[in-house]
């Protein structure tokens, strides 16, 4: 950007910011809206438990993301199984995203951690964390399998008939040309994907685990006062614009190594 | 592994490469290719020229299975391969074919592009299945780029690489599908310059082409096909001056300019 540009934007940036803070801080009920949201003393009082409750959501993300990836993408080649003895399969795998794609999460959550140690079958875990777990890694699995199948069949077909003509079967074609192309493209929806993981680990809130959400709930039923919701929202945001960043990074490092001159 | 694959069951037919019976093919109810009778011995060079849509190109996807047949026999090295029994895999191991718009994978390195058919479906080592595709790469004119991403190349060089990926298998015949159909004319003829020194040592080969003059040097036999039929078959020097239908008449005064 040359100096005039620079100085355009400069002012541009302070006005509108300077607009929003204004507004904000004019309006009627602003001292009321800072004492009950942002207020130092609350925030500092509450943030050791939400950082220890904020260690399980790091931690359920870190377990889930990993199992989602391969689930969704066992589920995604599922769908794209054209063998008359894997029908049954298929039809698993389109019954499957319908489903838990359709289910509001909140509610798989609370099903799978009430519900699953009520049956009191032997050998079923009655831990409601790891219940609570297995229906987010259920949910996101389904969204994510029609992520990958998208990139999948965003794979042109002469691809598929140049690895057929070099003689690879169907499998290896899907494992060598087309599953690794596919992958790339669908980086970004990807990520936008998990970052809304990375939120939704706070509906395990709902039971009664001990999560940065419930600590602030709890604090904040106790205090009276929502500054811990603020806590928690910074805590987030914190954790997924790195990511957000890293992805970026990752994108444009394929693109210019496979890309001839379409970075710029 | 396919290395060891041979085509020892079965009477042998004939003892030509390649041999085509009477073949149809449709698409819905449009013929495509109609009663095609083509016969391919070792070292022959067969170009099958004609306007677009005349079936060029289906033929050759036929001759590689890539297409299911309506009728007809495909026989390859003594093997009836039209027979859906066949492993179709095994066929085209033993077959290579280089398309029009190249059809390289984008994420693999020129050299893991090359490498990837002989490692996983012959059963070659890494470093053997690297070593010839270097020796290759370099007698293309490639061994700069053996490290570059398909896309950092230019055309020719891409269809070259195409070409190199074909050729790494040692197939026993080589199909070409209008590879220089998509390149800027300046970059034609170092892709043609490649395919004659291929001709020139004995390759078997048969190619779909809109280049006349390249038909009528490396040739061993030209096929001039006309809404899916091979209308006329002779030597270069046959078609290319006394045809004997007036259609082949016509085409050729169209694409050769006086």
């Amino acid at each position: 950007m040359d100096r005039r540009s620079l100085l355009v934007a400069s002012v541009a940036m302070a006005l509108v910011f300077g607009v929003l803070v204004l507004g904000a801080t004019l309006s009627p009920g602003w001292e009321t809206v800072q004492a009950t949201f942002f207020d130092w003393g609350h925030a500092r009082d509450s943030f050791p438990a939400i950082r220890d409750g904020f260690w399980l959501n790091v931690k359920m993300f870190l377990i889930a993301e990993p199992v989602i990836l391969v689930l969704a993408l066992a589920v995604a080649l599922a769908r794209q199984a054209r063998a008359p003895w894997l029908v049954p399969l298929r039809v698993v795998a389109v019954i499957y995203t319908d489903l838990f794609r359709g289910v509001p999460t909140i509610l798989l959550v609370v099903l799978f951690a009430f519900g699953m140690p009520a049956l009191g079958l032997q050998g079923v875990p009655l831990d409601p964390f790891f219940w609570a777990l297995v229906a987010l890694v259920l949910s996101y699995g389904a969204y994510v399998a029609e992520v990958f199948r998208a990139g999948i069949e965003s794979i042109h077909p002469s691809q598929v008939a140049s690895a057929q003509a070099l003689g690879l079967s169907r499998g290896q074609a899907m494992r060598h040309v087309v599953v690794p192309q596919a992958v790339r493209r669908v980086v970004p929806p990807l990520l936008n994907d998990f970052v809304s993981l990375q939120k939704d680990t706070a509906l395990v809130s709902s039971v009664a685990i001990f999560d940065a959400m419930f600590a602030a709930r709890d604090y904040a039923n106790y205090n009276f006062n929502y500054t811990p919701l603020v806590v928690v929202a910074a805590f987030f945001v914190a954790m997924t614009v790195p990511l957000a960043r890293f992805t970026d990074w990752l994108q444009r490092r394929y693109a210019e190594r496979e890309r001839a001159g379409a970075v710029r | 592994m396919l290395t060891s694959f041979r085509f020892e069951q079965g009477p042998r037919v004939s003892d030509a490469l390649l041999e085509v019976e009477n073949l149809r093919k449709s698409y819905a109810d449009r013929l495509v290719l109609d009663e095609v009778d083509l016969t391919v011995s070792s070292g022959d060079v067969i170009c099958l020229i004609g306007s677009s849509g005349s079936g060029k190109s289906t033929l050759l996807r036929c001759l590689d299975l890539l297409e299911e047949i309506d009728d007809g026999v495909i026989t390859f090295e003594g093997r009836e391969v039209s027979d859906p029994r066949v492993d179709r895999r095994a066929v085209r191991g033993r077959m290579g074919m280089v398309f029009q718009a190249y059809n390289l994978f984008p994420h693999l390195s020129v050299l893991d592009n090359v490498t990837l058919a002989p490692r996983k479906v012959h059963g070659v080592a890494r470093a053997e299945a690297e070593e010839r595709a270097r020796e290759l790469l370099t007698r293309f004119g490639l061994a700069e780029h053996v490290t570059s991403h398909p896309d950092r190349l230019s055309g020719g060089q891409q269809q070259r690489v195409a070409l190199v990926r074909a050729l790494a298998t040692r197939p026993a015949l080589l199909l070409l599908d209008e590879i220089t159909a998509a390149l800027d004319p300046e970059l034609v003829a170092d892709v043609l310059d490649s395919v004659r020194s291929l001709a020139a040592e004995g390759t078997t080969m048969v190619l779909a082409t809109h280049e006349m003059h390249f038909a009528r040097d490396v040739a061993t036999s030209v096929c001039f096909l006309e809404q899916g039929r091979i209308l006329e078959q002779g030597p270069p020097s046959q078609i290319f001056t006394e045809p004997r239908e007036e259609r082949t008449r016509q085409f050729l005064r169209r694409v050769l300019p006086a």
